[in-house]
């Protein structure tokens, strides 16, 4: 099926948005605005009896929006019948195109709505039949919803939104929100002419909203301020002490914190409306974190929950550091069934054990402090929740820190064996890493160079052992040790976790 | 206002209205089959014989109160989010189309597509699960392509009615569309 367009059978259709405060307006006159491009009328405000017509004139054309007179409304009160000659007479003071008449009775539900356009001069009532058939909507619209809405235009990233011809909804909306300034005058000013609007009633305001907002200057003044002073402390901080602080997660949420407050205090308005809904954003999620930080205080700080904790810690750590212990006896013998070099286990496992015998140690003279600490640490949480649970994590990764250690020295054994057996490996090729160029070239060996090559080969697979088994196993040894810690790794930063690069192996090997 | 015998795509009954407001006005709504009383009696008792069967087993009554109170929250949320009661279609010449879904709780939703936006409405096929049905959408166009479609809404989703129902709205809908 398809349809032709019969140009008879078109129907001109004209819509009226009219606001729904002046449904019970007294009579007077239409100011609104015609949209161009459509057949449409926004009705802004009623203007009533008495006034003076060169008084409106100068109303319409002095006030800052767009405005005109569209035509009368007329909702007759008991005794003012036969207002209807007069009202068309209205049409004669102000010489419009279109006159529109848009009337009422009191209890009744319809609205009458008559067209007279000035080149014909003749009324086209709704409904009557002829070559082009005039109908009229009626769009009642909620002023104050529509003004105080904002209109976001999608952006798919295509630059031609900004020239297409903007919809005839859109450019009612941008007219009855860019008509502010004429909602000043309500019915209690004594100006020339009353009117009627959505703020006829008297302007609205909120008292608390007016306080805050003057407050709000000074308020960001100030606390922009000492932000300025306080990242100025920041920077002044020596060498080791920006290192630490680097890896810290405490002090990287302050940084964190420190850039939201800034964005936030700044005393310039936001930029657009994405600018407003990230500083808003910002905003709310920085309640919100303090608000569960001041639960998890009142929570922390009764019933004694903090020295339960204390009691708690130190038994753990000691828990773990048994249970380490237990696991490096158990790699130092024959862990699954594998046979290990014998001599490295040793070295390796009394080194480890060393280690974690002086961490506990110390963590043993810690333990009179540790409650102070916690209750000090506790008080951050009126910063926000994700404050208090950065300095946990940071607690549990010093208190772990020897593992993290033995996961390096494994890491740095495994990665300097590696690289020396890819090397020897290569030249078994008859290849060779060229530094300057980064990358690997092919060479040739005298017969010398090879034998002293296979010899070193088998020397650093071997190390003082007969079975030729155990040479292998010798690669399975450094891989436990990393494996084994690694997944301390994973508490302190990923990033340090990796082997170390090669060119800073090759530095320290030569 | 007619009444005729619709069904859906699955075969349950439905009805369809049509209201002429005026020459460009028209208003189609699609009402579907209420909740049937057995249905929901099935549901609970299954539920509660269930909980029943639990409680004899472990012997604690919180497994009873939780059931009760499981069916109660479940039947609000099936009625105020899933169980569709009609679908309305209201086509205004020369300003938009208003699609309405209203839920069995009272709840509705409201979208608006202005008719600069509308490219067209047309009966589209589709293939849904192990069948292929017709289904009314409303075709949208895209800025930067005069002729090309930017995004389809399809119209009366949750009651799903079969083609002689669709035909007849889109017949309506057509003579509304060629006109503004």
């Amino acid at each position: 099926f398809f349809y032709l367009l019969r140009p008879s059978e078109l129907i001109m259709v004209l819509k009226i948005f009219f606001p729904q405060c002046c449904n019970r307006a007294d009579s007077g006159l239409l100011v609104g605005r015609w949209i161009t491009g459509h057949d449409s009328a926004v009705v802004l405000a009623v203007i009533h009896y008495p006034f003076i017509p060169s008084q409106v004139k100068q109303y319409v054309q002095q006030s800052r929006v767009e405005l005109s007179v569209l035509g009368s409304w007329s909702l007759p009160k008991e005794g003012q019948e036969g207002m209807e000659s007069f009202l068309r007479d209205l049409s004669t003071i102000f010489p419009q195109e279109r006159w529109l008449q848009i009337s009422r009775q009191m209890g009744k539900m319809g609205f009458t709505c008559q067209v007279l356009d000035r080149d014909q001069s003749k009324t086209r009532p709704p409904g009557t039949c002829g070559e082009e058939e005039e109908k009229v909507i009626f769009i009642h619209y909620e002023q104050r919803k529509v003004m105080l809405s904002e209109l976001h235009r999608i952006e798919n990233g295509i630059p031609a939104p900004k020239a297409d011809p903007p919809s005839e909804l859109s450019q009612v909306r941008d007219t009855v929100a860019n008509s502010q300034p004429l909602f000043f005058m309500d019915k209690y000013d004594d100006g020339p002419l009353k009117s009627t609007h959505w703020q006829s009633e008297g302007r609205e305001a909120s008292i608390i909203v007016e306080l805050l907002k003057q407050a709000s200057v000074p308020l960001c003044l100030l606390i922009s301020w000492m932000l300025s002073i306080w990242t100025w402390i920041c920077n002044l901080r020596l060498y080791p002490v920006r290192f630490l602080s680097s890896k810290l997660s405490t002090c990287v949420q302050l940084s964190y914190r420190t850039e939201h407050m800034r964005a936030l205090c700044s005393p310039k308005a936001a930029a657009g409306h994405t600018q407003f809904m990230r500083k808003a954003n910002i905003l709310v999620s920085f309640l919100v974190d303090v608000a569960l930080g001041v639960l998890l205080m009142s929570w922390l700080y009764r019933d004694d929950h903090i020295t339960a904790l204390a009691n708690t810690l130190v038994p753990a750590a000691d828990h773990v550091a048994k249970e380490l212990e237990e696991l490096l006896q158990w790699l130092m013998g024959a862990p699954a069934g594998l046979k290990m070099n014998r001599a490295l286990d040793q070295v390796l496992g009394r080194f480890f054990l060393y280690h974690i015998h002086l961490w506990i140690s110390y963590i043993h003279l810690m333990s009179p402090f540790i409650e102070g600490i916690l209750w000090y640490g506790g008080l951050s949480a009126c910063l926000g929740l994700t404050f208090a649970l950065s300095l946990l994590s940071d607690m549990v990764a010093l208190l772990t820190f020897h593992i993290y250690c033995f996961y390096v020295y494994g890491a740095r054994l495994y990665c300097l064996k590696i690289y020396g057996l890819s090397s020897l490996w290569r030249l078994f090729r008859g290849k060779k890493w060229n530094v300057l160029r980064q990358r690997v070239d092919s060479c040739s060996y005298d017969l010398d160079q090879v034998t002293l090559i296979n010899v070193a080969w088998n020397q650093s697979e071997n190390k003082r052992h007969k079975n030729t088994r155990k040479q292998l196993f010798l690669q399975v040894e450094c891989v436990c040790s990393p494996t084994a810690f690694h997944w301390d790794a994973a508490v302190h930063r990923p990033g340090s976790c990796c082997p170390p690069q090669r060119s800073t192996t090759s530095s320290s090997l030569w | 206002m007619e009444d005729e015998a619709f069904t859906d795509i699955n075969g349950k009954a439905i009805s369809l209205d049509c209201q002429d407001h005026s020459s460009f006005c028209r208003e189609f709504t699609v009402s579907s089959p209420k909740v049937s009383i057995g249905k929901v009696m099935g549901y609970t008792c299954s539920v509660w014989l269930i909980a029943y069967s639990v409680f004899f087993f472990t012997q604690n009554t919180a497994v009873l109160s939780s059931a009760i109170v499981v069916t109660l929250v479940g039947m609000m949320l099936h009625i105020h989010f899933v169980k569709v009661d009609h679908e309305s279609l209201l086509v205004i010449g020369s300003l938009g189309i208003q699609v309405s879904y209203s839920y069995a709780s009272g709840r509705e939703t409201t979208t608006f597509i202005e008719m600069s936006k509308i490219k067209d409405i047309v009966i589209n096929e589709a293939i849904y699960m192990h069948q292929i049905i017709y289904y009314l959408c409303v075709l949208l166009k895209d800025p930067s392509n005069s002729d090309g479609v930017s995004s389809v809404v399809p119209l009366f989703q949750s009651s799903k009615p079969r083609l002689n129902c669709l035909v007849k709205v889109y017949k309506s809908c057509q003579e509304i569309l060629s006109k503004c």
